[in-house]
């Protein structure tokens, strides 16, 4: 069923009871041309754009839990493409162009809202290399506007510009930057990929993955094996387990990411703003909450919850750059569990088997990269060719000394 | 994670006061190879369960500890000074 204003009319006026399911809840069948492990944001791209532009639509999207119950739904719902390197830029510009053209696309309101993304700068060297990011940006097609002290006090007043510490000396703005629903993103993609006859069969944990010849044949589920064509694994946050049943040892650890919620307010910062001398990020949701973050609690985790000491800094660093919050009350805050990898940039690539694929190492940068992580796997998966934009992301980059160190921090992944 | 840490040169210390390095990995010679290397550098088991770690008593002895924690619990075991877990290694 199209969703539009005249289906919303209509099924209004016959007591909404036209409603279906947005995706239906089949039986795995016994054998699929594709396999994707994990139906969270990427998975689900990944089975939306192999069956809407690949033409492959004998597709399975196998989740342990159920649709939206990872990361995609404990993010901070922020989309950007403000990146410096050559081998990350234009594949975030493919994303945002296809957040751009989403809901039209997949006829889901997913409420795409490009309020802008604005990054403080504190000091003349932090300014420089902003304007260097700004500059990379602009050479590579994506807006960027390097705006001074006056300017960003017209946007957002509020700021604690005179920080003895950390004085606010202006920000690097992209203004096609914003905010996505997070969940809508998962369930719209899950509604284009089940309207075009992909599978996505919750509650299924794959538990081992059976290989013959060097060739994946399938793999075992709890609800039963399952075979298939080619294996998709984008199982984020448990990329090294999954990959380890097929023997494949990857560059990356599983660190928890916290993210908070407050109560209501009224409507106050109108876009997503970062403080520059620590790490915070804070935006507002359309129903008054503020949706911020900060960084990784620094220690391997499989938890989906955090430390205090996390949430103590988190606040602090808000309280520098924001003094208001001191006022006001957090009501939630989670964790989700991210594949850091060990230069901060994702893999989207072969394995050593002929048709396994991996997507993984998404850092907490996976949710602004939904659509064209999804687009450059399924590429990747159909014409066994990486799509032109996500040609760096490969898993023998670090091995071969092609690292794409976004931040410079070497191999050490807690620092990314 | 437990609020107190006990710590092998100072007791029971709150766990605020220590940094946590990562995963405990026996470096290669200098010769090893590439692939040692590369191992070494690159790769990690990333456990789903017991997890030993270099922990650095930042605000406290400032020693190298090595401690092992479950990274599903976040319940921390064994709590001993690197030196000493390296001694233990060496020994026959």
């Amino acid at each position: 069923m199209r969703y539009s204003a005249l289906s919303i009319l209509l099924n209004g006026l016959t007591g909404n009871r036209g409603w279906r399911a947005a995706w239906r809840d089949p039986q795995p069948k016994a054998h699929y041309d594709v396999v994707i492990v994990g139906g969270g944001g990427h998975g689900l791209a990944t089975a939306y754009y192999l069956a809407r532009e690949f033409g492959i639509a004998n597709v399975a999207v196998l989740e342990k839990n159920y649709v939206g119950s990872g990361n995609v739904g404990r993010n901070t719902t922020i989309i950007r493409s403000n990146y410096l390197l050559p081998g990350n830029n234009p594949f975030y510009e493919l994303s945002m162009k296809l957040w751009e053209g989403l809901e039209r696309d997949f006829n889901f309101n997913a409420m795409v809202s490009q309020r802008g993304v604005l990054n403080l700068y504190h000091s003349d060297a932090q300014r420089d290399a902003y304007t260097r990011r700004g500059n990379a940006m602009r050479l590579h097609g994506v807006d960027a506007e390097l705006l001074d002290r006056a300017a960003v006090r017209e946007m957002l007043p509020f700021l604690d510009f005179d920080n003895a510490r950390f004085p606010i000396q202006g920000g690097l703005l992209q203004r096609r930057g914003g905010t996505v629903r997070h969940d809508a993103v998962a369930w719209g993609y899950a509604r284009g990929a089940d309207s075009r006859g992909v599978d996505i069969i919750q509650n299924c944990e794959v538990t081992a993955i059976r290989r013959e010849n060097g060739r994946v044949t399938g793999v075992e589920t709890t609800r039963g094996f399952i075979g298939c064509g080619k294996l998709a694994l984008a199982a984020a946050g448990n990329s090294s387990n999954v990959a380890a049943m097929a023997d494949l040892r990857l560059p990356i650890e599983s660190h928890v990411l916290q993210a908070f919620v407050s109560e209501g307010l009224k409507p106050f910062i109108n876009c997503v703003v970062t403080f520059g001398a620590g790490h915070f990020y804070v935006s507002q949701s359309d129903k008054g909450g503020l949706v911020f973050g900060g960084d990784i609690d620094g220690y391997n985790s499989y938890a989906q919850r955090g430390n205090l000491a996390t949430v103590e800094h988190v606040a602090e660093a808000g309280k520098a750059m924001i003094p208001a919050l001191s006022r006001v009350r957090v009501l939630r805050s989670w964790g989700g569990i991210m594949d850091m990898s060990m230069d901060g940039s994702p893999i989207i690539d072969h394995t050593y088997l002929d048709n396994l694929y991996l997507n993984a190492g998404w850092c907490y940068g996976g949710f602004k990269a939904t659509p064209a992580s999804g687009y450059c796997f399924a590429h990747l998966i159909a014409r066994d060719q990486a799509q032109e934009t996500a040609r760096a992301f490969r898993l023998d980059r670090f091995e071969r000394g092609f690292l794409i160190d976004e931040k410079g921090m070497g191999a050490q992944p807690n620092l990314h | 994670m437990a609020s107190l840490i006990s710590c092998p040169h100072c007791g029971a210390r709150p766990k605020e006061e220590f940094t946590i390095k990562g995963a405990v990995l026996s470096r290669p010679a200098a010769d090893a190879g590439h692939q040692a290397w590369t191992d070494y550098v690159y790769l990690r088991d990333n456990p789903r369960g017991t997890h030993r770690e270099y922990w650095h008593h930042t605000s406290g002895c400032r020693r190298w500890l090595v401690v092992t924690r479950d990274t599903v619990s976040h319940e921390v075991g064994f709590c001993q000074d690197a030196a000493a877990a390296k001694l233990a290694e060496v020994r026959p």
